[in-house]
Protein backbone atom coordinates (compact mmCIF):
# COMPACT_ATOMS: atom_id res chain seq x y z
CA UNK A 1 0.00 0.00 0.00
CA UNK A 2 1.55 3.62 -0.91
CA UNK A 3 2.13 5.57 1.94
CA UNK A 4 3.13 9.24 1.43
CA UNK A 5 4.85 9.43 4.98
CA UNK A 6 7.58 7.04 3.95
CA UNK A 7 9.01 9.79 2.17
CA UNK A 8 9.57 11.68 5.45
CA UNK A 9 13.35 12.32 6.15
CA UNK A 10 14.68 10.03 8.56
CA UNK A 11 15.83 12.94 10.28
CA UNK A 12 12.25 13.43 11.38
CA UNK A 13 11.01 9.82 12.13
CA UNK A 14 13.87 9.48 14.33
CA UNK A 15 13.24 12.59 16.74
CA UNK A 16 10.18 14.14 17.68
CA UNK A 17 9.41 18.04 18.95
CA UNK A 18 7.07 18.24 21.89
CA UNK A 19 4.42 20.14 21.68
CA UNK A 20 3.67 20.80 25.22
CA UNK A 21 7.39 22.14 25.86
CA UNK A 22 8.93 22.28 23.06
CA UNK A 23 12.09 19.91 24.17
CA UNK A 24 13.40 17.00 20.98
CA UNK A 25 12.81 13.69 22.18
CA UNK A 26 14.37 10.52 20.99
CA UNK A 27 11.17 8.80 18.92
CA UNK A 28 12.06 5.24 20.79
CA UNK A 29 11.96 7.05 24.10
CA UNK A 30 8.65 8.28 23.30
CA UNK A 31 7.59 5.09 22.13
CA UNK A 32 8.86 3.32 25.20
CA UNK A 33 7.10 5.84 27.47
CA UNK A 34 3.67 5.76 26.33
CA UNK A 35 3.89 8.88 23.85
CA UNK A 36 4.37 11.00 26.55
CA UNK A 37 6.62 13.60 27.41
CA UNK A 38 9.11 12.49 29.58
CA UNK A 39 9.94 16.36 30.70
CA UNK A 40 6.56 17.68 30.80
CA UNK A 41 3.79 14.79 30.72
CA UNK A 42 2.55 15.66 27.32
CA UNK A 43 0.09 12.98 26.21
CA UNK A 44 1.12 13.09 21.80
CA UNK A 45 -2.02 11.90 20.55
CA UNK A 46 -1.74 7.66 19.38
CA UNK A 47 -3.60 5.42 16.87
CA UNK A 48 -5.53 2.54 17.45
CA UNK A 49 -2.62 0.00 17.03
CA UNK A 50 -1.18 1.78 20.20
CA UNK A 51 -4.42 1.46 22.49
CA UNK A 52 -5.28 -1.92 21.52
CA UNK A 53 -1.55 -2.91 22.80
CA UNK A 54 -1.45 -0.18 26.02
CA UNK A 55 -5.06 -2.09 27.17
CA UNK A 56 -5.43 -5.36 25.94
CA UNK A 57 -3.33 -8.28 26.74
CA UNK A 58 -1.01 -9.48 24.74
CA UNK A 59 -2.22 -11.16 21.72
CA UNK A 60 -6.02 -11.13 22.21
CA UNK A 61 -7.07 -9.27 20.18
CA UNK A 62 -9.25 -10.35 17.52
CA UNK A 63 -10.60 -7.96 15.37
CA UNK A 64 -13.93 -8.58 13.81
CA UNK A 65 -16.47 -6.85 10.83
CA UNK A 66 -12.77 -4.84 9.51
CA UNK A 67 -14.64 -5.03 6.35
CA UNK A 68 -17.31 -3.08 6.58
CA UNK A 69 -16.96 0.00 3.88
CA UNK A 70 -19.18 2.81 3.71
CA UNK A 71 -21.40 3.87 1.20
CA UNK A 72 -22.25 7.92 -0.54
CA UNK A 73 -26.12 7.83 0.38
CA UNK A 74 -26.04 11.67 -0.13
CA UNK A 75 -23.70 11.51 -3.43
CA UNK A 76 -21.76 14.01 -1.27
CA UNK A 77 -19.07 15.87 -3.03
CA UNK A 78 -15.94 14.29 -3.36
CA UNK A 79 -16.81 11.69 -0.85
CA UNK A 80 -15.56 8.72 -2.59
CA UNK A 81 -11.89 10.21 -3.13
CA UNK A 82 -11.98 11.24 0.42
CA UNK A 83 -12.76 7.53 1.76
CA UNK A 84 -10.63 6.54 -0.56
CA UNK A 85 -7.25 8.73 0.66
CA UNK A 86 -8.20 8.20 4.09
CA UNK A 87 -8.28 4.66 3.40
CA UNK A 88 -4.91 4.85 1.49
CA UNK A 89 -3.20 6.94 4.88
CA UNK A 90 -4.70 4.46 7.76
CA UNK A 91 -4.67 0.89 6.36
CA UNK A 92 -8.16 0.93 7.42
CA UNK A 93 -11.51 0.80 6.06
CA UNK A 94 -13.24 3.36 8.64
CA UNK A 95 -12.77 4.95 11.49
CA UNK A 96 -13.83 2.24 14.06
CA UNK A 97 -12.45 -1.06 14.96
CA UNK A 98 -13.76 -3.43 17.11
CA UNK A 99 -13.43 -6.83 18.09
CA UNK A 100 -12.90 -9.43 21.27
CA UNK A 101 -9.79 -9.18 23.58
CA UNK A 102 -9.04 -10.01 27.46
CA UNK A 103 -7.86 -6.76 29.65
CA UNK A 104 -6.52 -8.19 32.90
CA UNK A 105 -7.79 -11.40 32.07
CA UNK A 106 -11.18 -10.60 31.67
CA UNK A 107 -12.57 -11.59 28.28
CA UNK A 108 -13.98 -7.59 27.23
CA UNK A 109 -15.56 -6.44 23.97
CA UNK A 110 -12.92 -3.92 22.72
CA UNK A 111 -13.51 -0.52 20.45
CA UNK A 112 -11.07 2.15 19.14
CA UNK A 113 -11.22 5.35 17.24
CA UNK A 114 -9.05 6.38 14.25
CA UNK A 115 -9.11 9.94 14.50
CA UNK A 116 -6.64 9.86 11.19
CA UNK A 117 -9.41 8.76 9.24
CA UNK A 118 -11.64 11.99 8.63
CA UNK A 119 -11.50 12.99 11.62
CA UNK A 120 -12.78 9.94 13.07
CA UNK A 121 -15.91 11.24 11.97
CA UNK A 122 -19.08 8.88 12.69
CA UNK A 123 -20.85 7.95 9.40
CA UNK A 124 -23.06 4.44 9.06
CA UNK A 125 -19.80 2.40 9.27
CA UNK A 126 -18.51 3.91 12.33
CA UNK A 127 -22.06 3.63 13.48
CA UNK A 128 -23.29 0.39 12.58
CA UNK A 129 -19.88 -1.56 14.31
CA UNK A 130 -20.22 0.96 17.33
CA UNK A 131 -23.81 -1.07 17.82
CA UNK A 132 -22.49 -4.05 17.01
CA UNK A 133 -19.73 -3.84 19.48
CA UNK A 134 -22.20 -2.89 21.98
CA UNK A 135 -24.54 -5.83 20.94
CA UNK A 136 -21.58 -8.20 21.33
CA UNK A 137 -20.94 -7.61 24.53
CA UNK A 138 -24.67 -8.06 25.38
CA UNK A 139 -24.65 -11.09 24.32
CA UNK A 140 -21.82 -12.61 25.18
CA UNK A 141 -21.64 -10.81 28.76
CA UNK A 142 -18.50 -9.53 27.90
CA UNK A 143 -17.55 -5.73 29.41
CA UNK A 144 -17.56 -3.37 26.53
CA UNK A 145 -14.60 -0.79 26.31
CA UNK A 146 -14.52 2.02 23.74
CA UNK A 147 -11.91 4.35 23.11
CA UNK A 148 -13.29 7.58 21.53
CA UNK A 149 -11.86 9.98 19.32
CA UNK A 150 -13.82 12.03 17.12
CA UNK A 151 -14.38 15.67 15.49
CA UNK A 152 -18.68 14.44 15.18
CA UNK A 153 -20.89 13.32 13.02
CA UNK A 154 -19.38 12.68 9.58
CA UNK A 155 -20.91 15.60 7.62
CA UNK A 156 -20.56 14.02 4.27
CA UNK A 157 -23.55 11.26 5.22
CA UNK A 158 -25.63 13.94 6.25
CA UNK A 159 -28.56 12.69 8.43
CA UNK A 160 -27.92 9.41 8.37
CA UNK A 161 -24.93 10.35 10.34
CA UNK A 162 -26.75 12.06 12.77
CA UNK A 163 -28.96 9.16 13.42
CA UNK A 164 -25.87 6.78 14.11
CA UNK A 165 -26.14 8.59 17.13
CA UNK A 166 -29.56 7.50 18.15
CA UNK A 167 -28.39 4.16 16.93
CA UNK A 168 -25.61 3.25 19.56
CA UNK A 169 -27.03 5.37 22.74
CA UNK A 170 -30.02 3.22 22.22
CA UNK A 171 -27.92 0.00 21.59
CA UNK A 172 -26.22 1.04 24.94
CA UNK A 173 -29.24 1.42 26.60
CA UNK A 174 -30.14 -2.21 25.68
CA UNK A 175 -26.67 -3.15 27.32
CA UNK A 176 -27.05 -1.00 30.56
CA UNK A 177 -30.47 -2.97 30.97
CA UNK A 178 -28.47 -6.33 30.88
CA UNK A 179 -26.17 -4.98 33.44
CA UNK A 180 -22.92 -5.24 31.42
CA UNK A 181 -20.40 -2.16 32.34
CA UNK A 182 -19.38 -0.09 29.86
CA UNK A 183 -16.01 1.74 30.22
CA UNK A 184 -15.87 4.71 27.96
CA UNK A 185 -12.50 6.12 27.12
CA UNK A 186 -12.90 9.34 25.32
CA UNK A 187 -8.97 10.88 24.17
CA UNK A 188 -7.84 14.04 22.49
CA UNK A 189 -9.99 15.14 20.98
CA UNK A 190 -13.39 13.68 21.13
CA UNK A 191 -16.12 16.31 20.61
CA UNK A 192 -20.06 17.16 18.98
CA UNK A 193 -21.56 13.79 17.91
CA UNK A 194 -19.85 11.18 18.79
CA UNK A 195 -19.29 13.00 22.68
CA UNK A 196 -23.03 13.83 22.52
CA UNK A 197 -23.49 10.14 22.06
CA UNK A 198 -21.60 7.09 22.91
CA UNK A 199 -18.63 8.32 24.27
CA UNK A 200 -20.43 9.97 27.37
CA UNK A 201 -22.29 7.41 27.82
CA UNK A 202 -20.11 4.81 29.73
CA UNK A 203 -21.30 3.29 33.06
CA UNK A 204 -17.26 4.56 34.44
CA UNK A 205 -15.84 7.59 31.93
CA UNK A 206 -11.80 7.85 31.33
CA UNK A 207 -9.44 9.91 30.05
CA UNK A 208 -5.98 10.93 29.58
CA UNK A 209 -4.46 14.69 30.80
CA UNK A 210 -5.02 17.43 29.29
CA UNK A 211 -7.68 15.67 26.40
CA UNK A 212 -10.20 17.93 24.72
CA UNK A 213 -13.47 16.62 25.14
CA UNK A 214 -17.06 18.39 24.65
CA UNK A 215 -19.87 18.86 22.21
CA UNK A 216 -19.04 22.50 20.34
CA UNK A 217 -16.12 23.01 18.78
CA UNK A 218 -14.18 25.86 20.52
CA UNK A 219 -14.03 28.28 17.01
CA UNK A 220 -17.97 27.89 17.29
CA UNK A 221 -18.21 28.89 20.92
CA UNK A 222 -15.91 31.92 20.52
CA UNK A 223 -17.95 33.26 17.37
CA UNK A 224 -20.95 32.59 19.20
CA UNK A 225 -20.24 34.48 22.94
CA UNK A 226 -17.51 36.63 21.17
CA UNK A 227 -14.85 36.19 23.53
CA UNK A 228 -11.65 33.88 23.78
CA UNK A 229 -12.30 30.59 25.59
CA UNK A 230 -10.14 30.49 29.06
CA UNK A 231 -6.94 28.14 29.25
CA UNK A 232 -7.72 24.52 30.15
CA UNK A 233 -11.51 25.40 28.98
CA UNK A 234 -13.21 21.63 27.91
CA UNK A 235 -9.67 19.99 29.09
CA UNK A 236 -10.05 16.31 31.00
CA UNK A 237 -9.65 18.13 34.07
CA UNK A 238 -11.86 21.23 33.72
CA UNK A 239 -14.59 18.09 32.75
CA UNK A 240 -13.13 16.04 35.71
CA UNK A 241 -13.78 19.74 37.77
CA UNK A 242 -17.57 19.88 36.21
CA UNK A 243 -18.54 16.39 37.17
CA UNK A 244 -18.28 15.44 33.10
CA UNK A 245 -15.58 12.07 33.34
CA UNK A 246 -15.14 10.18 36.31
CA UNK A 247 -10.96 9.99 36.28
CA UNK A 248 -8.16 11.01 34.69
CA UNK A 249 -5.37 9.21 34.28
CA UNK A 250 -1.89 9.37 33.05
CA UNK A 251 -1.66 7.15 29.82
CA UNK A 252 0.93 4.71 31.67
CA UNK A 253 -2.24 3.75 34.17
CA UNK A 254 -5.00 3.47 32.04
CA UNK A 255 -4.69 -0.31 31.42
CA UNK A 256 -4.49 -0.49 35.51
CA UNK A 257 -7.56 1.83 36.03
CA UNK A 258 -9.96 -0.01 33.97
CA UNK A 259 -8.67 -3.66 35.28
CA UNK A 260 -9.17 -2.30 38.77
CA UNK A 261 -13.02 -1.36 37.79
CA UNK A 262 -13.93 -4.59 36.02
CA UNK A 263 -12.58 -6.53 38.81
CA UNK A 264 -14.65 -4.89 40.84
CA UNK A 265 -17.89 -4.24 38.59
CA UNK A 266 -17.75 -7.52 36.90
CA UNK A 267 -16.43 -9.42 40.33
CA UNK A 268 -18.99 -11.96 40.22
CA UNK A 269 -19.02 -12.85 36.66
CA UNK A 270 -15.10 -13.52 37.21
CA UNK A 271 -15.54 -15.97 40.47
CA UNK A 272 -18.04 -18.07 38.32
CA UNK B 1 -50.17 38.07 12.91
CA UNK B 2 -51.86 39.98 10.37
CA UNK B 3 -50.55 39.15 7.36
CA UNK B 4 -50.20 43.04 6.46
CA UNK B 5 -47.81 43.94 9.29
CA UNK B 6 -45.09 43.75 6.85
CA UNK B 7 -42.31 41.96 8.93
CA UNK B 8 -40.60 38.95 8.31
CA UNK B 9 -41.46 38.20 4.90
CA UNK B 10 -38.98 36.64 2.65
CA UNK B 11 -37.42 38.51 -0.75
CA UNK B 12 -39.17 36.10 -2.96
CA UNK B 13 -42.31 36.57 -0.86
CA UNK B 14 -42.45 40.16 -1.56
CA UNK B 15 -44.95 40.92 -4.47
CA UNK B 16 -47.42 38.29 -2.23
CA UNK B 17 -47.11 40.78 0.83
CA UNK B 18 -48.19 43.33 -2.31
CA UNK B 19 -51.15 41.61 -2.90
CA UNK B 20 -52.27 41.36 0.67
CA UNK B 21 -51.89 45.00 1.72
CA UNK B 22 -53.99 45.51 -1.36
CA UNK B 23 -56.22 42.84 -0.56
CA UNK B 24 -56.40 44.61 2.79
CA UNK B 25 -57.53 48.18 1.35
CA UNK B 26 -59.77 47.11 -0.82
CA UNK B 27 -61.39 44.93 1.88
CA UNK B 28 -61.70 48.05 4.03
CA UNK B 29 -63.11 49.94 1.14
CA UNK B 30 -65.82 46.93 0.99
CA UNK B 31 -65.29 46.83 -2.73
CA UNK B 32 -66.50 42.87 -2.83
CA UNK B 33 -65.73 42.42 -6.46
CA UNK B 34 -62.30 44.04 -6.42
CA UNK B 35 -61.62 41.38 -2.99
CA UNK B 36 -62.66 38.59 -4.64
CA UNK B 37 -60.50 39.56 -7.47
CA UNK B 38 -57.34 39.71 -5.92
CA UNK B 39 -58.13 36.98 -3.64
CA UNK B 40 -57.95 34.93 -7.08
CA UNK B 41 -54.65 36.45 -7.95
CA UNK B 42 -53.37 35.61 -4.69
CA UNK B 43 -54.11 31.73 -4.51
CA UNK B 44 -52.16 32.04 -8.29
CA UNK B 45 -49.36 33.59 -6.63
CA UNK B 46 -49.07 31.33 -3.84
CA UNK B 47 -49.24 28.28 -6.07
CA UNK B 48 -46.46 30.33 -8.22
CA UNK B 49 -44.06 31.09 -5.44
CA UNK B 50 -44.19 28.16 -3.35
CA UNK B 51 -45.11 24.74 -5.18
CA UNK B 52 -41.10 24.34 -6.36
CA UNK B 53 -39.20 25.52 -3.66
CA UNK B 54 -35.04 25.22 -3.66
CA UNK B 55 -33.75 23.38 -1.08
CA UNK B 56 -32.21 26.78 0.15
CA UNK B 57 -35.79 28.28 -0.20
CA UNK B 58 -37.13 25.36 1.96
CA UNK B 59 -34.37 26.54 5.01
CA UNK B 60 -35.83 30.26 4.73
CA UNK B 61 -39.36 28.79 5.17
CA UNK B 62 -38.20 26.58 7.59
CA UNK B 63 -36.55 29.67 9.90
CA UNK B 64 -39.76 32.00 8.43
CA UNK B 65 -39.74 34.27 11.58
CA UNK B 66 -43.80 33.93 10.90
CA UNK B 67 -43.45 30.97 11.39
CA UNK B 68 -45.33 29.50 14.15
CA UNK B 69 -43.41 27.82 16.95
CA UNK B 70 -43.82 25.55 19.82
CA UNK B 71 -46.68 27.56 22.27
CA UNK B 72 -48.63 28.63 18.93
CA UNK B 73 -49.45 25.21 18.37
CA UNK B 74 -49.56 23.86 21.70
CA UNK B 75 -52.32 26.59 21.98
CA UNK B 76 -54.40 25.67 18.77
CA UNK B 77 -53.91 21.60 19.10
CA UNK B 78 -53.93 20.62 23.02
CA UNK B 79 -56.82 22.08 25.76
CA UNK B 80 -55.73 22.87 29.23
CA UNK B 81 -52.10 22.23 28.67
CA UNK B 82 -50.16 22.93 32.00
CA UNK B 83 -46.56 23.45 31.70
CA UNK B 84 -43.89 22.10 33.89
CA UNK B 85 -40.90 23.60 34.09
CA UNK B 86 -37.34 22.87 35.50
CA UNK B 87 -34.52 20.23 35.41
CA UNK B 88 -34.66 19.59 39.65
CA UNK B 89 -31.05 20.60 39.69
CA UNK B 90 -29.73 23.78 37.95
CA UNK B 91 -32.99 25.59 36.08
CA UNK B 92 -35.31 26.10 34.32
CA UNK B 93 -34.38 26.46 30.25
CA UNK B 94 -37.27 28.46 27.94
CA UNK B 95 -35.65 27.66 25.05
CA UNK B 96 -37.46 24.42 25.58
CA UNK B 97 -41.41 23.85 26.33
CA UNK B 98 -42.47 20.88 28.54
CA UNK B 99 -46.21 20.12 30.27
CA UNK B 100 -49.02 18.30 30.28
CA UNK B 101 -52.40 18.53 28.28
CA UNK B 102 -55.17 16.51 25.93
CA UNK B 103 -55.18 17.28 22.74
CA UNK B 104 -58.80 15.79 22.09
CA UNK B 105 -59.62 13.53 24.73
CA UNK B 106 -55.78 12.19 24.54
CA UNK B 107 -53.89 13.10 27.07
CA UNK B 108 -50.33 13.68 26.02
CA UNK B 109 -46.74 14.61 27.19
CA UNK B 110 -45.66 17.35 25.10
CA UNK B 111 -42.05 19.01 24.40
CA UNK B 112 -40.56 21.23 22.00
CA UNK B 113 -37.87 23.50 21.63
CA UNK B 114 -39.17 27.51 21.48
CA UNK B 115 -38.04 29.75 20.06
CA UNK B 116 -38.99 33.81 20.13
CA UNK B 117 -40.92 36.16 18.35
CA UNK B 118 -39.37 39.48 19.00
CA UNK B 119 -35.77 40.48 19.75
CA UNK B 120 -36.92 40.80 23.89
CA UNK B 121 -38.65 37.38 23.81
CA UNK B 122 -35.72 35.85 20.87
CA UNK B 123 -32.94 36.57 23.49
CA UNK B 124 -35.37 35.16 26.23
CA UNK B 125 -35.72 31.77 24.29
CA UNK B 126 -31.85 31.91 23.70
CA UNK B 127 -32.98 31.84 19.65
CA UNK B 128 -34.61 28.04 20.49
CA UNK B 129 -30.96 27.04 21.24
CA UNK B 130 -31.25 25.02 24.55
CA UNK B 131 -28.80 24.71 27.39
CA UNK B 132 -28.18 20.86 28.87
CA UNK B 133 -31.00 21.73 31.73
CA UNK B 134 -33.55 22.05 28.82
CA UNK B 135 -32.53 18.37 27.60
CA UNK B 136 -32.49 17.43 31.37
CA UNK B 137 -36.47 19.21 31.54
CA UNK B 138 -37.72 17.21 28.57
CA UNK B 139 -36.36 13.82 29.85
CA UNK B 140 -37.69 14.75 33.29
CA UNK B 141 -40.95 15.04 31.65
CA UNK B 142 -41.44 12.27 29.18
CA UNK B 143 -39.97 9.93 31.94
CA UNK B 144 -43.04 11.39 33.94
CA UNK B 145 -45.46 10.60 30.82
CA UNK B 146 -44.03 7.28 30.58
CA UNK B 147 -44.67 6.01 34.42
CA UNK B 148 -48.01 7.05 33.85
CA UNK B 149 -48.57 5.50 30.13
CA UNK B 150 -49.00 8.98 28.64
CA UNK B 151 -47.85 8.57 25.34
CA UNK B 152 -45.45 11.98 23.83
CA UNK B 153 -45.21 14.49 21.17
CA UNK B 154 -42.40 16.04 20.51
CA UNK B 155 -42.37 19.21 18.23
CA UNK B 156 -38.74 20.27 17.03
CA UNK B 157 -37.93 23.62 16.18
CA UNK B 158 -33.50 24.41 16.78
CA UNK B 159 -30.87 25.92 15.45
CA UNK B 160 -29.06 23.56 17.72
CA UNK B 161 -28.11 22.96 21.20
CA UNK B 162 -25.94 26.02 22.76
CA UNK B 163 -22.59 26.50 22.18
CA UNK B 164 -21.55 28.21 25.18
CA UNK B 165 -19.18 27.95 28.27
CA UNK B 166 -21.99 27.19 30.58
CA UNK B 167 -23.43 24.83 28.33
CA UNK B 168 -20.21 22.76 28.11
CA UNK B 169 -19.91 23.16 31.84
CA UNK B 170 -22.85 21.30 32.36
CA UNK B 171 -22.77 18.83 30.42
CA UNK B 172 -24.35 19.67 26.30
CA UNK B 173 -22.89 16.05 25.40
CA UNK B 174 -23.98 14.10 28.56
CA UNK B 175 -27.48 15.34 28.26
CA UNK B 176 -27.70 15.07 24.89
CA UNK B 177 -26.73 11.44 24.72
CA UNK B 178 -28.63 10.52 27.73
CA UNK B 179 -31.80 11.61 26.28
CA UNK B 180 -31.06 9.33 23.15
CA UNK B 181 -30.88 6.43 24.79
CA UNK B 182 -33.53 7.07 27.82
CA UNK B 183 -35.91 8.04 24.91
CA UNK B 184 -35.09 4.79 23.50
CA UNK B 185 -36.42 2.82 26.01
CA UNK B 186 -39.62 4.73 27.08
CA UNK B 187 -42.65 2.37 26.48
CA UNK B 188 -44.86 4.94 25.40
CA UNK B 189 -45.62 5.86 21.93
CA UNK B 190 -43.58 9.04 21.26
CA UNK B 191 -44.76 11.09 17.99
CA UNK B 192 -42.15 13.15 16.80
CA UNK B 193 -42.85 16.36 14.25
CA UNK B 194 -39.98 18.45 12.93
CA UNK B 195 -41.84 21.85 12.56
CA UNK B 196 -38.78 24.14 11.48
CA UNK B 197 -35.46 23.93 12.15
CA UNK B 198 -33.97 20.35 12.72
CA UNK B 199 -30.14 21.50 13.96
CA UNK B 200 -28.43 18.09 14.44
CA UNK B 201 -27.38 16.84 17.80
CA UNK B 202 -29.37 19.82 19.49
CA UNK B 203 -32.83 18.52 17.81
CA UNK B 204 -32.39 14.65 17.37
CA UNK B 205 -31.88 15.15 21.51
CA UNK B 206 -35.84 15.01 21.64
CA UNK B 207 -36.55 13.37 18.12
CA UNK B 208 -36.03 9.93 18.99
CA UNK B 209 -39.62 8.25 18.31
CA UNK B 210 -41.56 5.64 17.15
CA UNK B 211 -43.21 7.88 13.86
CA UNK B 212 -40.88 10.91 12.91
CA UNK B 213 -42.62 13.40 10.53
CA UNK B 214 -41.70 16.84 9.16
CA UNK B 215 -44.05 19.45 8.18
CA UNK B 216 -43.32 20.11 4.47
CA UNK B 217 -41.07 23.04 4.50
CA UNK B 218 -38.99 21.67 7.95
CA UNK B 219 -35.61 20.73 7.55
CA UNK B 220 -33.45 18.36 9.34
CA UNK B 221 -30.04 18.44 8.82
CA UNK B 222 -26.39 17.13 10.88
CA UNK B 223 -25.11 20.28 9.93
CA UNK B 224 -26.16 24.21 9.47
CA UNK B 225 -25.93 24.94 5.47
CA UNK B 226 -23.63 27.62 7.02
CA UNK B 227 -21.51 25.46 9.01
CA UNK B 228 -21.52 22.95 5.91
CA UNK B 229 -20.70 25.84 3.49
CA UNK B 230 -17.51 27.02 5.61
CA UNK B 231 -16.58 23.58 5.91
CA UNK B 232 -16.35 22.41 1.96
CA UNK B 233 -15.39 25.34 0.59
CA UNK B 234 -14.19 27.58 3.56
CA UNK B 235 -17.14 30.41 2.71
CA UNK B 236 -20.21 30.70 4.72
CA UNK B 237 -21.76 32.49 2.47
CA UNK B 238 -22.39 29.43 0.01
CA UNK B 239 -24.76 27.92 1.95
CA UNK B 240 -27.23 27.81 -0.65
CA UNK B 241 -25.24 25.60 -2.63
CA UNK B 242 -24.81 23.50 0.84
CA UNK B 243 -28.48 23.39 1.20
CA UNK B 244 -29.04 21.27 -1.85
CA UNK B 245 -25.71 18.75 -1.14
CA UNK B 246 -27.14 18.50 2.11
CA UNK B 247 -30.62 16.58 1.46
CA UNK B 248 -32.26 18.42 4.11
CA UNK B 249 -35.74 18.51 2.94
CA UNK B 250 -38.39 16.77 4.12
CA UNK B 251 -39.15 15.07 0.35
CA UNK B 252 -34.90 14.21 0.67
CA UNK B 253 -35.53 12.73 4.41
CA UNK B 254 -38.60 10.46 3.44
CA UNK B 255 -36.56 9.01 -0.05
CA UNK B 256 -34.16 8.55 2.56
CA UNK B 257 -35.94 6.53 4.98
CA UNK B 258 -35.25 8.96 8.06
CA UNK B 259 -38.87 10.04 8.38
CA UNK B 260 -41.98 8.43 7.94
CA UNK B 261 -43.93 11.35 6.50
CA UNK B 262 -44.80 14.46 5.47
CA UNK B 263 -47.22 16.81 7.33
CA UNK B 264 -49.05 19.27 4.83
CA UNK B 265 -49.28 23.05 5.56
CA UNK B 266 -51.68 25.15 4.26
CA UNK B 267 -51.11 26.97 0.82
CA UNK B 268 -47.92 29.04 0.80
CA UNK B 269 -46.65 27.68 4.00
CA UNK B 270 -47.79 27.26 7.88
CA UNK B 271 -46.86 30.94 8.34
CA UNK B 272 -50.15 32.19 6.26
CA UNK B 273 -52.15 30.54 8.43
CA UNK B 274 -51.33 29.06 11.70
CA UNK B 275 -54.91 28.00 12.49
CA UNK B 276 -54.73 25.78 9.58
CA UNK B 277 -51.76 24.31 10.22
CA UNK B 278 -52.17 23.54 13.34
CA UNK B 279 -55.17 21.62 12.50
CA UNK B 280 -53.09 19.71 9.99
CA UNK B 281 -50.67 19.01 12.26
CA UNK B 282 -53.20 18.04 14.95
CA UNK B 283 -54.54 15.23 12.78
CA UNK B 284 -51.42 14.04 12.24
CA UNK B 285 -50.40 13.46 15.15
CA UNK B 286 -54.04 11.65 16.09
CA UNK B 287 -53.68 9.17 13.65
CA UNK B 288 -50.41 8.42 14.44
CA UNK B 289 -51.00 7.82 17.60
CA UNK B 290 -54.42 5.82 17.26
CA UNK B 291 -51.82 3.62 15.32
CA UNK B 292 -49.40 3.38 17.98
CA UNK B 293 -51.48 3.07 20.76
CA UNK B 294 -52.64 -0.69 19.62
CA UNK B 295 -49.22 -1.85 20.31
CA UNK B 296 -47.98 -2.96 23.31
CA UNK B 297 -45.12 -0.86 25.16
CA UNK B 298 -42.53 -3.08 25.10
CA UNK B 299 -43.24 -3.57 21.55
CA UNK B 300 -42.98 -0.03 20.79
CA UNK B 301 -39.37 0.14 22.33
CA UNK B 302 -38.14 -3.36 20.47
CA UNK B 303 -39.05 -1.53 16.83
CA UNK B 304 -38.43 1.87 18.03
CA UNK B 305 -34.83 0.15 18.48
CA UNK B 306 -34.83 -1.55 15.29
CA UNK B 307 -35.43 1.30 13.45
CA UNK B 308 -32.92 3.37 14.45
CA UNK B 309 -30.58 0.06 13.87
CA UNK B 310 -31.67 -0.19 10.35
CA UNK B 311 -30.74 3.16 9.26
CA UNK B 312 -27.33 3.44 7.67
CA UNK B 313 -25.56 2.64 4.26
CA UNK B 314 -22.65 0.77 3.93
CA UNK B 315 -21.05 -2.42 2.27
CA UNK B 316 -18.65 -5.80 2.85
CA UNK B 317 -16.35 -6.06 0.92
CA UNK B 318 -18.37 -8.74 -1.68
CA UNK B 319 -20.15 -5.58 -2.98
CA UNK B 320 -23.17 -6.17 -1.14
CA UNK B 321 -24.82 -3.43 -0.70
CA UNK B 322 -27.08 -3.13 2.35
CA UNK B 323 -28.88 0.00 3.51
ZN1 LIG C 1 7.18 17.94 26.76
Amino acid sequence: MPDSESRVKPADTLWQRCNGCGEIIYRKTLESNFHVCNRCGYHFRIGPEEYIRIILDENSWEELDADLIAGDPLRFPKYPEKLREARQKTGRNDAFSYGRGMCGRIPVVFGVMDFGFIGGSMGSVVGEKVARAIRLARKESRPLIIVATSGGARMQEGIISLMQMAKTSAELGLLRQARVPYIAIPVDPCTAGVMASFASLGDVIISEPNALLGFAGQRVIEDTIGEKLPPGFQRAEFMLRHGLVDVVVPRRNLKETVVRILSVLWYRHQSL
Amino acid sequence: MPATQNQGWLDFEQPLVELLDRLEEVTALGAAQEVERIQKQIEELKLKLYSQLTPWQRVQMARHPRRPYTLDYIERICNDFVELHGDRAFGDDPAIIAGLGKIDTVPFAIVGHQKGRDTKEKLARNFGMPHPEGYRKALRIMDLAARFEVPILCLVDTPGAYPGIGAEERGQAEAIARNLREMALLEVPIIVIVTGEGGSGGALAIAVGDRILMQENAVYSVISPEGCAAILWRDGSKAEEAAAVLKMTAPDLLSLGVIDEIVPEPPGGAHQDWDEAAKLLKKAVLANYYYLNTLPGSELVSRRIARFNSIGVFQTPENNPRQ
